[in-house]
Formats: C-alpha cells, structure tokens, sequence
C-alpha cells in the first residue's frame, strides 16, 4: 500500500524514520475511512439523530406560557398559592395586558388548549375571556389621558417616548407593552401609524403612573400624567369583577396555580403526566385513580410484548430444530415458508388476519361450520388483546426463528447422540445437553421480537380495538387527534429509553454486528 | 442407517384402528358438510376401518392398484356429495389414505429411522413433524387465504357459497378491476413507485460507501459509529415518525415528497450496512491490492474489482430498503399529506374505514412481488457465497 512497509528497519524509502512513516500511513488510512463514513453519518445524525433529539426537548419544553404571558408569570412570584386565596388585582392587572396582547396574536386559544392538559376548562376559559377582553371598560384610563393631553392619542407620542430606553427602564411595564404591540406590525412590516391605539396600553401607563414617585424622565407628558394623578387619582376600573364576569372561573384558585406551575419554560410536568402523575404545590403527585391510564398502558404494552416473545419461542422453537435437523434439501424448501411471511409486505399479513379473525371471518365460520362454537356464540377474536397477540406473534415469528436456527445449525447433533449412548433418556439429553447451547439463539430472538413487539403501531390499530392497544397507539393519539405533542413526545422518550436499553443488552449479548437478514 | 432399519409389515389389528382415528376426523368434517357431524365421524372411522382390511388382505401384493382404487373411490363419494369441489377433496384424502394405509400397513414410517426406537419414540418423532407442519400452517394459511378471496365476486371478505362450491360465478376479477382501474389505488401504486426506487437509492450510495469505511481495519469509533447507524432500524416507528415530525414540519418537509424520500432512506440504511458489511467480511483486501499494483487508480479498482464481488450483498441490501420503504405505511401517514399517499396508506386507510376488498386484490399482487423478491434474494446469496467459496452449491 504505501512504499514504507518495504524499506529497512529504521527508514522508510523516502527517508523519513519508518515509525513516523508507518504513523503517517495509519492515519491516512483512518482519516480516508472516516471519509466514507462521513457522508452517512452526516445524513442519519440530521435526517434521524436530531429529530429524535429535538423529540426529547419537546418533551420538557414549556415555553408558551411564559412568552404568552410574561407580564402574569412575573406577578405571580410574588403570589404564594399555599395560603388557597386567589392573587389580588395586580395579578388580573399583568394578566388583562398580556391577554390584550395574546388576543391580537391570537395566541391565548392555543395557551388555552395548552394549559387545558393540564386543568380542564381552561380552554374554554382563554378562549371566552379573550372575546370579551375588548370590552371591558379599561376606556376610562384612555378617555381621562387624552382629556389631560391629546397628544396621548397620537401613535407618535408613544413612540418617541418608548423608544427612548431609559423611559422604558423606568415604566417597564407600559414600554414593555408598547413594544410587544407595536412589534406585531412591525413584523408585518408596516408601523402603528394611524391605528388606534388599544385601551389595555393607557391601563398600562396608568398602572405605571398612578403612584407618584420620582422618574429622572423629563419628558412633559409623562410628567404632567404623573402630576395629575396625584394631584386627583383617576377613576379606575377593577379588573376582577370584569374577568368573573367573562367567566367565573377566574376566581378559582386552581386555575391560578396552574398557571403559576407551568410558568417556567421547561417543565417536567409532561413525563408526570405520562406515568399518571400531575404538579401541585406540595410536588409532584398522584392523579385520581380513575384518570390514571399511562402506566396501565405501559405495563400493557410490557406484559402483552412478554406473551409475544413467549409464544414465539413456543412455536418458533420446534420449527427452528426442525429446520436444523432436516437434510438441507428439505430444510431450504420448508425455510422459504418460513421467509416467505418474512418478506410479505405486513399491511398484507394485517389485512389477512382481519380477514381470518373477524366474526364473519375463516376461523369463526370454521368453527361454526364444524360444530366446536355455537352460531350465536362466535369468538371475539379481533378488536381485542387476542387478535393482537395471534396477529403480532404471527408478524413476528421469523424474526425468532431465523436467529434460533442459525444457532441450532452449530449445534453439533453427535452431542445428543453422546448423550443417549450415556444413558440419558430423550429428555434428559434435550434438556441438559442440547437445550443450553440453544439459548444464546433463543436470547437473541427474544430480545429481537421484543424489541420490535414493544413499539408496534399498525397490527395493534387495525387489530386491537380499544383493549389491545399499545402504548404506541397512544403516541399517535396524541400527535395526531389530541395535539397534546409534550405528552406525546414525554411518552415517545420513556419508550425510547425502554428500547435503547433492551437494545444495549442485544448489543451485550448478540452483538450489533451479528444481526442476520434473512437466514 | 436408514437400509438397517427391519422393515416388517404391521398385522391389521395395529393398522385398521389407527387409520380408523384418522378417518373419524375427515368424518368430521364431512360430517359437518352434510348436515351430522356425528354420524360423519361414525361413517369415516367405519369406512376407514373397512379400506384398511381390505387393502391390507385382499390387495396387499398389488400397492398401485389398491392407491388408485382408493382415489377413484373417494373421488366418487366426493363428487356425489359435494360436486366438484367434492371431487377435488374426495380425490385428495383417497390418494392420502391409500398412500397413508400402506405406509403404516408396509411398516415403512420405521424406515429413516434409528433402529432401536421403542414405539413410544417413533410416535412422538411423527407427533413432533405433524406438531411443526401445524406451525407452518399457521405461518402460512394467512397469506394463502387472502389469495382466492381477492378473487370474491362479492363484496364480502368470507368465502361465499357459490366459492365453496366452485362455481365460477362466486368468483370474478372485479377486485383487480378496481385496484388497477380506480385513481385512489394507481395514484397510490404511482406514489409509491416514484418514493421507493429515489430512497433507495440514496441508501444504497450513501450505505455502501460507509460499509466500505466501515470495514477497514482501523476505525476510530466503530462502535458508537455502527450504532448510530443501525439506529433507525432499532427505534420505534412510532418514535422515528414523530421525532421526524416535528424536526420536518420545523423545515418545511412535512407534506412534501422529498421529506418521505429521506425519511424513508434513513430507515432502509441499516439494511443496507447490514448487508455490504457481512459481504465485506469475507472479501480479500488483498485484491485491491493487487489491483493498485498493476496500476488501477482507487475508483477503478472499486468498480472493477470490489464492487462485482459485493454486489450480491448490495443488491440484497438494496431489496431490503426498498421493501422498508415499499412497505412503510407510519412515517408516511405522520409526515405526507393528501398528495403523497403510498400503497400501504392506501391499505391502512381501507383496513381502518372503508373496508372493501380491493384490499385483498392490491395484497396478492404484493404477495406475488414478495416471491420474486425473495426468490432474487435466495439466488443472490447462494451466489456471494459461492463466489466466495463458503458453500458448495
């Protein structure tokens, strides 16, 4: 390959030390391996590896509430929702201006479905609230502003005010608002101009200057706003009695501390959630019994993958000794009935067992016709734990018996042939001799079918019903009907884990390298 | 082994009951046929009784003879009970119980047998075959099934009467008819065709350039390496399509040909290293060496030199993406929309709603796919091992 493997002991040909030569050698030939590799490994870390990965951070991100409602997770600090009273007005203060605002994003329906996970009705709390947020008499602070100075009505005043820093480091909370509304038009590449300006921005400004306290600000208006409240304090509008008017549940202390739980922007509460347990004050807890279904359906899916494996081995057994006993001849005939099903498209093999399991199906007619059931008394074998476990043991059962035979193929028989010359009766050779050096096969197979029994989605969705489901089909739900994506992604990793655990064991015990295809 | 085996003819009190049982189980169903099953197991293991001693004392010197009379017989009594549906059966157990009367009777089922069996052992090795022919049944049956009812002139998934009895107007092409003919079905067959071939063959360049890097000996990695890559082939559906969901929507290929084309190459990719590494195992290095020292440049000596002799497994690898992806009906329900929608969509759809047996057309024309892909396979991998000496046939 390279002219250094030829020279004399201490220099290669071109006269470098041959160790450095030899060095240099090995290191092309790493790098130009690693070549190949690149290309592949690019494309599976980005097409898969990062989905999976983005997958795992969705599951704990939480964001929405916090960027929907920055104003209301800040007032909510200061809240301890130990005590069971609902918060004061400040908090329906921060919340009216962030609705205000959600409501011109049309965000505060998606929030609702969000926090809707988490405490029924708060769906279709936002989404009441945020019809009737516009009309709540907030009027008063725009109407006593522009009395004092008309120049509040002109968009340009706010921004020459708000656009200067310093102000908004002082009224953080009208510039912060100023800000987010004016940058929805920003976005859309126009400005303010001559739109209105909304009355939860002069509530703002109100809030922020109704209290007379020294601003280095010497700005006129805000100045002459700031004197004139507290030289007589302008009318109000309380907030509470509003928003219990636009839906009462704003005066339940549940909906408050869900909204305080999920305010930081990662959350464990999605994977509480997949193992049945939900955030409270006092920490994570228990959900009420009759709500608990995640970890039923895993130890479902565990248990219904078990009897999978189990009568796979079962069945895959007799014929993988078969197979290895038989003159290759008639071995090789009778495996192409085994790679046949291996190689038959698995929506043809669902569809077949639908169609033998059904009520009207070929088995139940069978055994109608025979006399062994009753007309009126046919089996349920479809749409329920039985028609997945027979369809998916059928769907599986190659992947047992391929590996099972490739071990018993090793299996030297003059080794069970030794043993009955000893006297060991048929038993007793299969069991002590035979059988233990069939098991690395059976390990290999088993952790193989239940690896792929435990993710399964469309035997189960086609043939479980509602009781053979697999955690899986659940996953689906999710992302595709129910929407809820942090749930369904908290499921997906717990899932992942199982897997990628099993399959370290495969690993251990099989070796990546050894998976066959096909016999 | 087998010429040492005594054969010696079994008296007729061991072979008439014991063909009498299984007579009383074609009764069975027979019976059922006919209205009593009762009376069908009374009449067979009577019948039976009655065949056996006279094949095994009137007819015992003349087996062919004795076979045929069986057949003719039975053939008879099928064909007046059942028409021709009968004739066929009837035809099938006269020629089983005349070959089965004469194999027991002969003492021939001692033949590939060891000697020194004592009965007890000669029963449970025939228990033991019928016990794995049942396995294969079940391994079977399904796919058989569905073929002769894809050909149902109704539109029911059970087989009819008029089919039962033969009757060529229980059976019709209308299924096929529709599968080739309704826009629903050929757009699907034209989306999968346009997926499958551009997927694998992205996974097959990619693949096979990577199973050739990661063969060499010195890899920095392996391990993690081959992990990842075999990943997808590990992580569950379900996980890969969400995951993909989302990462694709967040870039804009969900809904859009080229993010199931990747998608679907990603999970043919650990079939394909797979494969070209298992070939790659029993490939001489030592050929590209010598093809460097007469002067081939690195990429002739690939394709002149490697790439013939690991062809068998790159194609083989091929087959397996292409199938994954053929065959992939979750990534694509998460990631298509109304425009991308694959056979096994298709099929998934209809099993779920709709359900009509165009089903069955569209699974036996995939079962016929799937012999010629296995067939190709077979050949393939009789080939690699041949050309690499590790078998002789």
């Amino acid at each position: 390959m390279s002219d250094a493997t030829s020279s004399g002991p201490m220099l290669a040909a071109d006269g470098t030390p041959l160790k450095t030569s030899l060095a240099r050698s090995l290191r092309m030939r790493k790098l130009r391996a690693l070549m190949l590799i690149a290309p592949l490994l690019l494309f599976v870390l980005i097409t898969f590896i990062a989905p999976i990965l983005q997958m795992l951070l969705r599951s704990v991100e939480n964001q929405i509430v916090s960027d929907t409602l920055p104003e209301t997770v800040v007032a909510l600090e200061q809240w301890d929702a130990t005590t069971g009273d609902i918060p004061g007005e400040f908090a329906f203060e921060a919340i009216y201006l962030d609705l205000a605002i959600a409501v011109e994003q049309k965000l505060h329906t998606r929030l609702g479905s969000r926090l809707n996970y988490e405490e029924t009705g708060m769906a279709s709390l936002f989404r009441k609230s945020g019809r009737r947020i516009g009309r709540f008499d907030t009027d008063v602070y725009t109407d006593q502003f522009t009395d004092l100075n008309a120049a509040w009505e002109d968009p340009e005043t706010w921004y020459e005010i708000f656009g200067d820093e310093r102000n908004v480091a002082e009224l953080p909370l009208v510039g912060r608002s100023w800000q987010r509304w004016a940058a929805l038009f920003e976005a859309e590449g126009e400005t303010v101009g001559k739109r209105d300006l909304e009355d939860f921005l002069f509530a703002a400004l109100h809030y922020e200057t109704r209290q007379d306290r020294y601003i280095t600000s010497e700005n006129p208006l805000l100045l002459q706003a700031m004197r004139a409240q507290s030289e007589t304090p302008f009318e109000t509008s309380r907030l509470i009695p509003q928003f219990e008017d636009a839906d009462e549940d704003w005066l339940d202390h549940a909906v408050w501390q869900t909204i305080k739980t999920y305010s930081p922007r990662y959350t464990s509460g999605y994977f509480l959630n997949a193992i049945d347990m939900e955030k409270s004050p006092e920490g994570a807890v228990a959900k009420p019994e009759n709500l608990q279904i995640y970890i039923k359906l895993f130890w479902r899916t565990l248990f219904m993958s078990l009897v999978i494996t189990g009568s796979c081995i079962l069945l895959g057994y007799p014929v993988a000794w078969i197979l290895a006993n038989l003159p290759s001849r008639s071995a090789n005939l009778l495996l192409i009935l085994v790679l046949l099903p291996f190689w038959t498209s698995l929506l043809v093999r669902t569809s077949a067992w639908k169609v033998m399991l059904q009520d009207q199906g070929v088995i139940n007619n069978v055994l109608v016709w025979i006399g062994l059931v009753a007309e009126n008394d046919r089996l349920a074998l479809i749409n329920n734990q039985t028609g997945t476990i027979i369809a998916m043991t059928h769907i599986l059962l190659p992947f047992m018996i391929l590996p099972l035979y490739s071990v018993m193929k090793t299996i030297s028989p003059s080794y069970l042939r030794a043993a009955k010359s000893l006297g060991a009766t048929n038993w007793t050779a299969f069991w002590r001799v035979y059988f233990p050096q069939s098991v690395p096969g059976i390990g290999a197979g088993s952790i193989l079918v239940f690896i792929l029994a435990i993710g399964y989605y469309i035997t189960p969705e086609i043939v479980g019903g509602t009781s053979g489901i697999f955690i899986s089909n659940r996953i689906a739900y999710h992302i595709s009907s129910s929407l809820n994506w942090g749930l369904a992604a908290a499921l997906g990793a717990i899932l992942l884990v199982l897997v990628l655990g099993l399959y370290w064991c495969y690993d251990k015990i099989v070796g990546i390298d050894n998976v066959k295809l096909g016999g | 082994m087998a010429t040492l085996t005594p054969v010696t003819p079994q008296p007729l009190s061991f072979v008439a009951p014991v063909v009498a049982t299984f007579g009383a189980l074609a009764g069975v169903f027979v019976g059922a046929a006919n209205g009593s099953v009762l009376i069908g197991i009374l009449i067979g293991a009577a019948a039976l009784a009655l065949i056996a001693a006279i094949l095994r004392t009137a007819l015992v010197s003349q087996m062919s003879l004795g076979k045929w009379l069986c057949i003719a017989g039975f053939a008879v009594v099928g064909f007046l009970l059942a028409g021709a549906s009968g004739l066929i059966v009837g035809t099938l157990m006269g020629w089983f119980f005349g070959w089965f009367t004469y194999w027991l009777g002969e003492g021939s089922y001692r033949a590939p047998l060891a000697p020194y069996l004592t009965s007890g052992q000669v029963l449970w090795h025939y228990t033991f075959r019928v016990i794995c022919g049942a396995i294969f049944v079940f391994l079977i049956t399904p796919i058989i099934v569905v073929m002769p009812l894809s050909f149902n002139a109704q539109d029911f998934f059970t087989f009819t009467e008029e089919m039962l009895r033969l009757d060529p107007a229980g059976y019709s092409l209308k299924h096929y008819n529709d599968f080739l003919t309704n826009p629903e079905w050929t757009g699907a067959v034209w989306n999968s065709v346009k997926i499958a071939p551009v997927a694998t063959a992205i996974a097959v360049v990619l693949g096979t350039v990577a199973a050739i890097g990661l063969s060499q000996s010195h890899v920095p990695g392996r391990q993690a390496i081959m992990a990842i890559l075999i990943s997808p082939m590990i992580v569950p559906l379900i996980i890969s399509a969400t995951g993909m969901y989302f990462f694709y929507s967040d870039i804009g290929l969900v809904g859009t040909y080229w993010g199931i084309v990747l998608a679907h190459a990603v999970l043919g990719i650990p079939f394909v290293i797979i494969t070209v590494t298992a070939t790659l195992v029993g490939f001489d290095h030592s050929l590209t060496r010598a093809a460097a020292n007469m002067g081939a440049d690195p990429v002739t000596t690939f394709f002149r030199v490697q790439m013939p002799l690991i062809l068998p497994g790159v194609i083989s690898g091929g087959l397996f993406a292409f199938i994954t992806s053929f065959d992939e009906v979750v990534v694509v329900l998460f990631l298509g929309s109304a425009d991308q929608q694959t056979l096994p969509w298709q099929m998934f759809t209809g099993l779920r709603e709709q359900i009509s047996p165009t089903i069955l057309a569209a699974a036996t024309i995939l079962v016929a796919i799937s012999i010629v892909l296995l067939t190709v396979v077979e050949l393939l991998r009789r080939r690699s091992e041949r050309l690499r000496g590790m078998s002789p046939g």
